[in-house]
């Protein structure tokens, strides 16, 4: 397959690599003894990696391209391994099954830090897939999902503080206010789409989090609100890793109640004109869709999920200040949103769990972590923009009529 | 004569200063095929949009009667300024000149779009799956199925719409707008880039759509061919105005239409 030509076109990018970076890999100047060193060795390492990663970008580039041709002459095998276990029902069960009992021992074999890292990347599933219905469904590029997340800790955190309100009561109370704030944001941003959407979402959580952390008599700035109550259960005092064990269950049926209530809602009525929103507002309006309504369900929806994740984060760290609702933040859960494949469940849930584990894990390397993230994400969007696992459309039984 | 289901009266529609519609008067009476002919640019997109909701017309009435369904008295309403999707839950659905579906979407739920306005199920439905939510989403499948069989498009069902041939695409266009039980169906160009094949299809497939559904239809055309041999009754624009109305024959004769189109004679002449 590699011809003449290819291996020139290599040879070409290996030179121009070795010269650009020349002035960084090769010389080196001794300030101290003022000396120059020429590390000529550098130079050839440069060359020989970016002459083969230059042939390996271009084969899989071919594949690619050879890939989306036979998808579009529709023949099998173009699904890749997880969509085929995720569609395919005799690959499901066994899967399923696995997955089931492998979450369940999960807490019993892995020590309390582990545990608490699984915690932190399900709160991220959750979110992942709250944005996903107002990104991945309705197609509003919404870049401040963190403030319904902070709206949610706030809540909880507040309300504790105040009046010692329990963590079960806030819950619903945190997702309502979520809402309420989704529908908020949602009224002014109604006629906006795409870019100018996506820099009003960016201030609004901006604005949320000005406020959080400017207003000191209500919110107490910068500083935080700390000694947040934990999550009772029916009074029992539980010990430490009791308590880490019980908040990961907690997640654990609340990602599972996300799911239904999600994958329930976009095969509905509501998630097609949800779907119908993203693919031409006019043509949807124009089949009688109620443009305003749908947009302003999705906000709320989705914001609702932020609301109740924001609950529980209060009350996983006990404390909670304005810094944890920045926009990279908002960036992350919507790295997420694209990385696992818009509209996609199952996407947003591996995606939420690479992209907050791999990190965790990689802490060996944690000087390249950053370089390393980025690389993944330029990889995926340049071999894969559809995602991990790209949404597909169901198909519905129908009756044939005979005549 | 009974009222007409649509009547346009001295609808204007200023852009700034420039008037693309100038009192225009157009009705249609119920089961016509009418034809809306006129140059580029003479406003007939503009019309649409005025009719269908997407603008809201300086001034004039735009006044629909749709056909009691049962018995009831019809009533004339006047619908400016009403959204789009009210215009269409009134019972005018259209089709797009550019074509605008749902990509991304197969070509079942494309329809199944159509009868969103039909249907009622809301959050609480769809998360709880209850009976009447149940009952209504199979309905809406069958009766969507039914409409493709229709107009011809069962063996496509469950492609996504993006990979239709251009002349299924047009029709799936015409089957989502019959989704919403239209009694008046607007068509901007639905001939635009057909094949002749095709466009004879096109004009067996509007006949039957007249005849069978009891829905009347008025389109913008530039295929004369078609318009001539589909129409009841044509309108013709130029410049934001109407500058004839008649049969197909008047109009084929009918000096006025004949420099609209090709200009003076004299013009070819100097």
């Amino acid at each position: 397959m590699t011809t003449f030509s290819e291996l020139k076109k290599s040879f070409l990018t290996a030179l121009w690599f070795m010269f650009l970076t020349f002035p960084i890999m090769v010389i080196r100047v001794n300030t101290i003894d003022k000396i120059v060193i020429w590390r000529w060795r550098n130079m050839g390492y440069v060359g020989v990696a970016s002459f083969f990663l230059s042939l390996a970008w271009r084969y899989f580039l071919r594949r690619k391209e050879a890939g989306s041709k036979r998808a579009l002459s529709r023949t099998a095998n173009s699904q890749t391994l997880l969509e085929r276990i995720s569609s395919e029902r005799r690959y499901k069960i066994p899967a399923m099954t696995a997955a089931a009992i492998g979450i369940i021992m999960f807490p019993f074999i892995m020590n309390s830090y582990q545990t608490n890292i699984m915690i932190t990347a399900l709160m991220y599933v959750v979110l992942g897939l709250g944005l996903n219905i107002v990104v991945g469904l309705a197609g509003l590029l919404d870049l401040g999902y963190v403030a319904f997340y902070a709206v949610g800790a706030y809540t909880y955190g507040l309300l504790n503080h105040h009046f010692g309100i329990g963590f079960w009561a806030v819950l619903p109370l945190g997702g309502a206010l979520g809402a309420l704030f989704g529908v908020l944001l949602g009224f002014p941003v109604l006629r906006l789409r795409g870019d100018y959407l996506a820099i009003v979402t960016l201030g609004f959580g901006e604005i949320i989090r000005l406020i959080l952390e400017n207003w000191n008599e209500f919110s107490y700035g910068p500083s935080g609100i700390a000694h947040i109550a934990r999550p009772s259960l029916f009074g029992l005092k539980l010990s430490f890793f009791g308590e880490i064990r019980y908040l990961y269950f907690l997640m654990i049926g609340m990602v599972l109640f996300t799911i239904f209530v999600v994958n329930r809602l976009q095969n509905s009525r509501i998630g097609r004109a949800w779907i119908a929103l993203r693919e031409d507002e006019i043509a949807c309006q124009a089949m009688g869709i109620d443009k305003t309504r749908t947009k302003l369900t999705a906000f709320a929806l989705g914001a609702t999920w932020a609301g109740m994740v924001g609950v529980i984060f209060a009350a996983k760290t006990t404390f909670i200040n304005p810094d944890s609702f920045t926009f990279l933040e908002s960036a992350m859960i919507l790295s997420i949103v694209v990385l696992g494949g818009m509209g996609s469940i199952l996407g947003v849930v591996i995606a939420a769990l690479i992209l907050i584990l791999l990190p965790e894990y990689l802490r060996a390397f944690s000087d390249y972590r950053m370089l390393l993230f980025g690389a993944i994400m330029v990889i995926m969007m340049v071999f894969r923009p559809q995602g991990i696992i790209a949404n597909v459309r169901r198909s519905y039984n129908f009756k044939k009529v005979e005549d | 004569m009974t009222d007409p289901i649509l009547d346009v009266r001295n609808l204007t529609m200023d852009f700034g200063g420039l008037r693309a519609l100038d009192h225009l008067n157009i009705d249609i009476q119920q089961g016509e095929i009418v034809a809306l002919i006129g140059p580029n640019g003479a406003g007939k997109t503009t019309f649409f949009n005025c009719i269908t909701g997407i603008y809201t017309p300086t001034s004039g009435d735009i006044l629909i009667t749709a056909p009691p369904r049962s018995g009831a008295v019809a009533k004339a309403e006047r619908i400016n300024g009403l959204k789009p999707n009210q215009v269409t839950e009134k019972g005018m659905a259209r089709t797009f000149q550019n074509i605008r579906l749902f990509p991304n979407m197969t070509v079942l739920e494309n329809v199944m779009i159509g009868r969103h306005c039909r249907t009622h199920s809301g959050i609480v439905g769809a998360v709880f799956r209850n009976r009447a939510m149940v009952k209504e989403e199979q309905t809406v499948v069958d009766i969507s199925y039914r409409i493709l069989e229709k107009i011809g498009l069962a063996r496509f069902v469950n492609d996504l719409a993006k990979n239709l041939p251009y002349g299924a695409q047009r029709r799936l266009e015409i089957a989502r707008a019959l989704a919403t039980e239209p009694f008046l169906l607007l068509l901007d160009e639905p001939a635009a880039g057909m094949n002749p094949h095709e466009t004879l299809e096109l004009d067996e497939l509007i006949t039957r759509i007249r005849d069978q559904e009891k829905v009347s239809i008025l389109l913008i055309e530039h295929d004369m061919k078609l318009v001539m041999s589909l129409s009841d009754r044509i309108f013709v624009m130029d410049y934001g105005k109407k500058i004839a109305q008649g049969a197909p024959e008047e109009i084929r004769n009918n000096p006025v239409v004949i420099k609209a189109y090709l200009g003076e004679e004299f013009d070819a002449e100097s």
